[in-house]
């Protein structure tokens, strides 16, 4: 059983208004922060706590908090990531439903942390009916004297607002992000600069995903120290794990960093194992974006170690064997589930969500999806495979923001792992008529044969 | 042609938004303010009410255009009195979105993208809508519908066909 540093209190009945929050010890960042520390303190908290980014690229935050240009006479912002969008991730949407405050208590201590005066947090738009859940709170904690002029008495004041945004995947990347904020279509911007120097209204800015904000709160509460022994090496303290698909249960789980990957997979405490009694044929560990990797590469690296639960032995074997942690969105596949179907559904959406500034992710995750859902529709050609495979390369490295890597890294892993399955399909085109094919017969290779224990 | 505003309660919402951003900045509130519009005119966004939107943020109608078709929540033809938008991206596609759609399809006897003969339906497929755990799931204005099976679907078309009101993803 791991610690709960963000989900401890989220069952707490009434845990989402202020005085229940206050109740369990809600807000103590924010007076410690205020009356016991400066906010350069506050930051060396973070950076002691080896706290990585929880929206997928997992950059120190401290660092990132560093970089802000504190020399500027603009106004500075501190804007949180709400845009979770990423296929397999819910863990934001659970925290700020649940227990908003959290999210609200984190942001003015980093705000305090950074000298934002004026903080945002930008949400997706389908998500409107948690914007209503955090203003509720943000009205309340401007009652009690956490938000407004003066928090607590002390010199420091901070105005903070929920924007939502309109349905666009490619906000989630920061400084798409920002220009939305603007009122502007989602086009990533050039870097750099980087919105450290030049971000919301080419003012110092920085962006972070809300479970990143949320993590804050037990950093300066119990000290950078503390946290950072949570966790191995540089993956420190604990995570939400967005976990779905063929699993018997379901959900969001704190756990710490370091748990093996078979626990989370088939302990009770976890997903309990694959649904149905059915073997488990692969793994997307960090969000569709990430490789896609077969069950035997999953549970063991290349190397026959046992694949844990952190940023750096998710990626062990690099992109030949190994995958990333990304944004914890966990989704596990059985027997009867399709790849190349899976990989379809995957290249129509970043097909639909590419902005279309570049023109090898705009033109190239068009072709990835053409060609695979032919494939999938008994029409493709045995060349088809390897063009799935140049496109993809073409597409990556080549692009404004990683966008283009996310739509490119599922089909070359998919390729790469399960190639007899795109071949199966371009050669027995009428067993793959019908759309739930592999429920009725399982694909099974020699080789998966293997993987899946059979 | 009738001139188009916005209702009292509407204006005071938009302009409590354009306070949200620094002076200058109330472009900021486009995104925001759409949304508003949008409640507020029919559940989509004509030319008439992009331009209304424009005036008041005082930019130019392009600046408004541009973003509405960017976004996939805004829409610029009429839809059904209640839009029904089911996920269909891998997670819920796993735990079976497809028999979904296609039972939508048959008991609204429309298929994906058209409005029912009485425009009370639009049903669209949309991409992850971050319910992966409770998949599959469909969103009909603010409200998630999750953990679905056919029998959720007929008892939620059955209710909001009963209730008879505009979908909004403001209420």
């Amino acid at each position: 059983m791991g610690k709960k540093l963000l989900t401890a209190n989220i069952n707490i009945p009434g845990i989402e208004t202020f005085d229940v929050y206050r109740k369990n010890g809600g807000y103590a960042s924010v007076e410690k922060a205020l009356k016991t520390m400066t906010p350069d303190e506050v930051t060396e908290e973070v950076k002691k706590s080896g706290l990585r980014g929880r929206g997928g690229a997992g950059f120190p935050a401290g660092m990132k908090w560093s970089f802000l240009d504190r020399k500027s006479e603009k106004p500075r912002y501190l804007v949180c990531n709400a845009d979770e969008s990423e296929p397999g991730t819910f863990k934001d949407r659970y925290l700020m439903e649940k227990i908003p405050h959290l999210l609200i208590e984190g942001m003015i201590t980093g705000s305090y942390a950074l000298g934002a005066r004026t903080s945002y947090i930008y949400i997706r738009g389908e998500y409107m009916y948690i914007v209503r859940i955090l203003e509720k709170a943000i009205e309340e904690a401007y009652a009690a004297g956490f938000l407004g002029q003066n928090i607590l008495g002390t010199p420091y004041s901070l105005d903070l607002y929920v924007h939502p945004g309109a349905g666009a995947y490619i906000c989630g990347e920061e400084t798409a992000l920002l220009e939305s904020l603007e009122g502007k279509r989602g086009n990533p911007r050039l870097k750099p600069p980087f919105p450290a120097v030049a971000g919301l209204y080419a003012a110092p800015t920085v962006v972070n995903n809300v479970e990143t904000i949320a993590a804050v709160v037990p950093i300066v509460n119990g000290g950078g120290d503390e946290y950072a022994k949570i966790g191995i090496g540089k993956s420190t303290g604990t995570k939400l794990i967005s976990a779905s698909g063929h699993i018997n249960k379901p959900g969001i789980y704190e756990i710490d960093l370091g748990l093996p990957v078979e626990e989370f997979i088939y302990s009770d405490e976890y997903c309990g194992g694959i649904w149905k009694g059915r073997k488990m044929k692969a793994v997307v560990a960090g969000g569709s974006s990430v490789p896609i990797l077969p069950a035997d590469l999953i549970l063991k690296t290349a190397k026959g170690e046992q694949r844990l639960m952190t940023y750096e032995s998710l990626a062990d074997g690099g992109f030949v064997s190994g995958t990333m942690l990304g944004s914890g969105g966990f989704i596990v596949y059985d027997e009867t589930a399709c790849i190349v179907r899976n990989l379809w559904t995957f290249a129509r959406f970043y097909h639909h969500e590419s902005c279309g500034q570049c023109s090898p992710c705009r033109e190239g995750t068009g072709w990835m999806e053409k060609v695979l859902h032919r494939i999938e529709h008994g029409h493709g050609h045995m060349s088809d495979i390897d063009l799935l495979v140049d496109v993809a390369k073409k597409i990556e490295g080549n692009t404004i923001c990683p966008l283009g890597d996310a739509a490119a890294w599922p089909v070359a892993s998919a390729i790469r792992h399960f190639r007899e399955e795109f071949e199966y399909h371009v050669k027995y085109p009428e067993k793959v008529s019908n759309p739930k094919h592999f429920e009725i017969e399982p694909f099974r290779s020699e080789k998966k044969l293997e993987a899946v224990g059979a | 042609m009738e001139e188009i505003k916005f209702s009292e309660k509407s204006l005071a919402l938009v302009n409590k938004i354009i306070k949200r951003y620094p002076e200058g900045r109330q472009k900021s509130a486009l995104l925001p303010i759409l949304h508003v519009a949008q409640a507020e005119f029919d559940g989509w966004l004509s030319p008439a009410v992009m331009d209304l939107v424009a005036s008041i943020l005082k930019i130019k109608p392009i600046e408004v255009y541009e973003v509405a078709s960017f976004y996939s929540m805004y829409n610029l033809e009429p839809v059904g009195k209640c839009l029904i938008e089911v996920c269909q991206t891998g997670p819920c596609w796993l735990r079976g979105s497809d028999d979904i759609v296609e039972h939508l399809q048959n008991k609204l006897n429309i298929k994906v993208g058209e409005t029912t003969a009485d425009g009370m339906f639009t049903l669209k497929t949309v991409e992850c809508l971050g319910s992966c755990g409770t998949a599959p799931m469909l969103q009909c204005g603010a409200k998630f519908h999750e953990n679905l099976t056919t029998e959720k679907v007929d008892a939620l078309v059955e209710d909001l066909r009963s209730a008879n009101a505009r979908s909004s993803y403001m209420r």
